[in-house]
């Protein structure tokens, strides 16, 4: 460790704003990307679980207006 | 060659290679970055013209370097969709693309920050800064164009010709500061690494910077591959394998 104390760490010789505001844009530029990507990813799940609802409710409609009309002789 | 790397083209081969590669970017790059940036802020000594303020360096080289290397991986993805019009191409080019202007934008904010105290000013109209402003609105107008048309495949056709076109600005990145003697210093590592008996840089310092970029590398790409994962379902979310893939994850 080249600092004497923590309080040394972050001050930086002065340069402190600099350094760590660089730091913090870098991190929060990535780490914005990668909560992107999974907020991206929950949505495409919510669709697929949507499409699939969908289906099976096309699927019960169906089968029920066949049954339906097979109950009924012409 | 081609026999073997083709059927990659497939979307449903590439999200599973995609898944394949993952974890080996996503996690030796959270682990090097880190090594990187605690050696570089905590361990390598002081500059002992710029004091403190040269650690900056730590995250502007890499994430300057990188907005140059991914806007060439970005230009390779858009010769390809641009030529063999493969579909999971076009969809690289936008994976890239904010991962690059992310980086493009690392890199001008910390440059900023770090010439405010050493030449004491955030911006000036010097070759290098101007060229990588030029390289963020490239990835800007890569990702504006590729959404402006109301077929998508035509805004991939207009955003990979924009995407080869602005390759031309990438040697120009590089040479900036050879060509044109303004503010931006030339390239330490270079010369850090070509001359052996005269380094410009201290080893004690070049490590952690390389450390850096390659954490930087890493960790960048494991956002490309979770970003193309992302492209390749949002238009698959129809087909079959896609669906029962989507419908396993409990979420």
């Amino acid at each position: 460790m080249y600092f004497d104390s923590f309080s040394a760490f972050i001050h930086m010789g002065g340069y402190g704003v600099y350094v760590w505001s660089s730091m913090f844009v870098t991190f929060f530029g990535l780490g914005a990307l990668a909560l992107e990507a999974s907020w991206a990813r929950r949505k495409i799940t919510q669709e697929a679980r949507a499409q699939q609802a969908r289906a099976e409710r096309i699927q019960r409609a169906k089968s029920a207006s066949t049954q339906q009309q097979s109950g009924q002789p012409s | 060659m081609w026999r073997w790397l083709h059927p990659y083209a497939k979307p449903e081969a590439t999200y599973r290679l995609n898944k394949k590669l993952l974890p080996w970017f996503a996690i030796p790059g959270v682990v090097i970055l880190t090594i990187g940036m605690i050696w570089g802020l905590a361990f390598a000594p002081p500059d002992y013209q710029q004091g403190e303020s040269y650690r900056i360096i730590f995250v502007h080289v890499p994430s300057a370097f990188w907005a140059m290397g991914f806007y060439m991986g970005m230009a390779i993805a858009a010769l390809s969709a641009v030529v063999w019009q493969i579909r999971t191409a076009e969809w690289a080019i936008l994976a890239i693309a904010p991962v690059g202007a992310v980086l493009t934008l690392i890199s001008l904010f910390t440059g900023a920050v770090w010439g405010k105290p050493m030449w004491g000013t955030w911006w000036e109209w010097d070759a290098r800064l101007t060229a990588q402003l030029i390289l963020f609105f490239l990835y800007l107008g890569v990702m504006a164009l590729y959404a402006a048309f109301e077929d998508e495949r035509t805004g991939a056709k207009a955003a990979g010709i924009l995407a080869l076109i602005g390759v031309i600005n990438i040697p120009i990145i590089h040479y900036s500061v050879y060509w044109w003697n303004t503010l931006h210093q030339q390239s330490t590592i270079t010369q850090a690494i070509t001359r052996f008996e005269k380094p410009s840089m201290a080893p004690e310092m070049l490590w952690p910077l390389l450390v850096s970029i390659l954490g930087f590398l890493l960790v960048s790409s494991a956002l490309v591959i979770l970003r193309l994962n992302n492209e390749i379902l949002k238009r698959e979310v129809r087909r079959p394998w896609a669906q029962t893939l989507l419908l396993k994850e409990n979420r």
